[in-house]
């Protein structure tokens, strides 16, 4: 069993780089961040090694941190220009019965995030769902289509309305005919 | 109710007219097309299952749109599912019957405001007959719904389309 | 020469009475073995994310409910554990102990369907009749306490909506009493069926390694015999006061992890559920079921990570505030989202038929795998 500052010191000594700090203001989980392009092989040695041995994905969230530039539309609305998105990752190891939480982000603009589908399946449908609400694209996925909106909802909507869960995200009026505000 | 009274004392011969006889044969035995959606379809599962038994009305379950006579769209329409609720419907013979079961199926319920993928209301697409309001509705609700549909049914009439 | 032949697809769902809610699958068949199985899911996404984002806290509460609608009392607890976690508050004693009641109660009712509809979608109508008739008492007693049948809105952050029922206690003793040889009776009636066995044993065989690998949870990961509950193994709330056991697939009428397993493993954990809310009926203290927090909650900034055992497996909600009002992101790792990933490896190389038995016997509710 370790707590969150040896398994960041072990991560840092092995990847320097790609790890990037600890948040430790955090309440009530400590976080890990790291580069979102190498994070397949930090899961990787994170499941492997064996002080650490984490064999499942609790959790894995896309989140829109909503940290850029917001522009004024005209009609009231905001969209938003820059900043991150971001990818949190809840590790349990049930034989060392230790947690980590991990958090990469990507900028706004091309977020793309290393897949870890072959590390822990279940991050399978969990990353085509970031995928799908909020457009994190993940590198190397062998299957990244939407899982639950409609596969056809892009050529309904704008740019703006792809992924609902974006901050700035637009409903778009009709999607096959049906209206869609109240 | 007209179709008994003019019974006569012994022999077994009923006099009626045709909408009589045709609406009370449809009214006793609504088959519904099986469709649970989501939370509500439990309540609706309460209903035919033994406490409420939903079959003392003639409303047996039935798997296949092309038996059925009604739909009990029980539950949250999704854009996803309004599509495919609406080819089930045109399966079905005529003449055929809706009852909208719980507030999503009516309006949207809670997820009016902000459900970017749901349907506010399945009347969008298909005509209702009857509106059952509740989240969920509970069980007897839906059986006074489905008396008023079999008030609407009685009053129907072969030559005049009724509303 | 070879004959050559061509695989069929086939589709089964959206609407179709054993999908246990609108799910579609597409199959690949040949003649009647199945080759594939693709699942295509969507059909009730709700919007939960989107709404929790838009809500207060507390607000919060009743779309939980609509999660996973068979067992709303244990995504109302999960949801109720994150936010307090996040407020770093304690919640009074007496709402422990109503919480892990209500919550058995509620795993017995949402098991109960579950094993009904796995019965019924493979032939044997009666047992779903009985369990439904027995899943009543369960609703009246709890709809006596918070006055609503299924989605109870019952937990709340820092406490509970209402106080129990003066009769609460008396009720749920009975109950106890009433149900325990109702699950005997239940037993000859299913369990020990030979029809039954014949269409569950021995199909869909998980393995121990595939189901950790694909994060399974619950009775799914417990009937291939691994001892993990969350109650047990990362407890929350007061459960590490409760002698239970942890029943797991033992492979009596085939193989260890098989759909029988999977379905015995439910009904040996509504017996343990009656030994926990035994332990725990009579020991209810006296005291308040609200914690002292202001109305309009309004957390620090940070995130917090909290799971649940749930009937149907390992329920997490994070939760990030960002110091407003509303929470800025809920995430809920649904468990039978994760669970149904599973199907498609089951599925391979067994009839059409067995399908219908594999999709009840890992139990999904649609409202949870879709949100
Ligand atoms: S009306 Fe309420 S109970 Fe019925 S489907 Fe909608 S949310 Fe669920």
């Amino acid at each position: 069993m370790m707590n969150a500052e040896e398994i960041y010191n072990l991560l840092k000594e092995k990847f320097g780089e790609a790890v990037i700090g600890l948040e430790k203001e955090n309440p009530t989980e400590p976080i890990i961040t790291a580069s979102p392009l190498q994070i397949h092989k930090i899961s990787e040695f994170l499941r492997d090694n064996d002080q650490l041995k984490f064999d499942s994905l609790m959790c894995l969230s896309g989140v829109d941190d909503a940290n850029g530039e917001k522009i004024k539309e005209e009609d009231g609305s905001e969209i938003i220009k820059g900043g991150t998105l971001s990818v949190y990752y809840h590790l349990h190891s049930v034989s060392l019965k230790h947690k980590i939480t991990l958090k990469v982000s990507a900028p706004r603009e091309e977020p793309k995030v290393e897949s870890v589908e072959n590390v822990w399946k279940c991050a399978d449908w969990h990353e085509r769902e970031a995928f799908d609400l909020v457009g994190i694209v993940f590198l190397n996925h062998p299957d990244l289509r939407r899982i639950l909106m409609p596969y056809d909802w892009d050529e309904f909507s704008e740019e703006i309305s792809r992924h609902p869960l974006r901050k700035d995200y637009k409903n778009p009026e009709f999607y096959q005919g049906m209206k869609i505000p109240y | 109710m007209g179709l008994l009274d003019k019974e006569f004392s012994e022999g077994n011969i009923v006099i009626t007219n045709v909408d009589d006889l045709l609406n009370w044969a449809r009214l006793s035995s609504i088959w519904q097309l099986g469709f649970g959606l989501a939370c509500c379809a439990i309540e609706m599962m309460a209903t035919s299952m033994s406490h409420y038994d939903f079959d003392r009305f003639g409303v047996i379950p039935r798997n296949t749109p092309r038996q059925a006579d009604a739909i009990i769209i029980s539950g949250t329409v999704t854009l996803k599912m309004a599509i495919r609720i609406k080819r089930l419907y045109e399966q079905m013979p005529d003449p055929k019957y809706i009852i909208s079961m719980g507030s999503c199926a009516n309006c949207g319920g809670p997820y009016w405001e902000h459900g970017y993928h749901v349907l506010k209301g399945i009347d969008r697409v298909i005509p209702v007959d009857v509106y059952v309001p509740g989240c969920p509705p509970r069980p007897e609700a839906l059986l006074e719904g489905l008396l008023k549909l079999q008030d609407k049914i009685r009053n129907e009439s072969l030559r005049k389309k009724s509303a | 020469m070879s004959l050559k032949t061509e695989t069929m697809v086939l589709n089964m769902g959206p609407q179709h009475p054993s999908t246990h809610g609108v799910l579609r699958l597409e199959l690949e068949i040949e003649g009647e073995l199945v080759l594939s199985v693709k699942p295509h899911l969507g059909y009730l996404h709700r919007c939960f994310e989107k709404h929790s984002e838009a809500m207060q806290y507390n607000q919060v509460v009743p779309y939980t409910d609509r999660l996973d609608y068979l067992a709303s009392i244990g995504n109302n607890l999960g949801y109720a554990i994150a936010a307090e976690k996040l407020l770093g508050i304690q919640v009074p004693e007496r709402v422990e102990y109503i919480r892990v009641i209500m919550a058995e109660l509620q795993r017995i009712a949402s098991h109960m369907v579950a094993l009904g509809s796995n019965g019924a979608d493979i032939g044997a109508l009666t047992p779903f009749l009985y369990l439904f008739r027995d899943r009543e008492h369960i609703l009246s007693i709890i709809e006596e306490t918070c006055g609503a049948r299924m989605l109870y809105n019952y937990i709340w952050i820092g406490g509970l909506s209402h106080d129990i029922h003066p009769d609460f206690v008396r009720k749920t003793k009975e109950f106890v009493n009433y149900f325990k040889p109702t699950i005997v009776e239940l037993d000859n009636l299913l369990s020990y069926n030979k029809i039954f066995i014949e269409r569950t044993a021995n199909i869909g065989v998980l393995p121990v390694d595939t189901a950790i690998n694909f994060g399974a949870s619950g009775p799914t990961l417990r009937g291939s015999g691994i001892k993990f509950d969350l109650r047990r193994d990362d407890p929350y709330s007061i459960y590490d006061r409760f002698d239970f056991d942890i029943p797991v697939g033992k492979g009596l009428q085939g193989t260890v992890g098989d759909c029988w397993d999977r379905y015995y493993v439910r009904v040996r954990e509504m017996e343990q559920s009656l030994r926990i809310i035994e332990q725990a009926i009579d020991h209810i203290p006296e005291g308040d079921v609200k914690a002292a927090i202001p109305k309009r909650i309004k957390p620090p900034k940070g995130t917090a990570y909290a799971r649940v055992e749930n009937p149907r497996g390992d329920l997490g909600y994070f939760i990030i505030s960002d110091g407003n009002t509303n929470p800025f992101r809920v995430k809920v790792r649904a468990p039978s989202f994760v669970n149904l990933e599973i199907l498609g490896e089951l599925c391979k190389g067994h009839l059409v038929a067995d399908i219908i038995a594999i999709l009840g016997s890992i139990d999904i509710v649609l409202g949870e795998v879709d949100r």
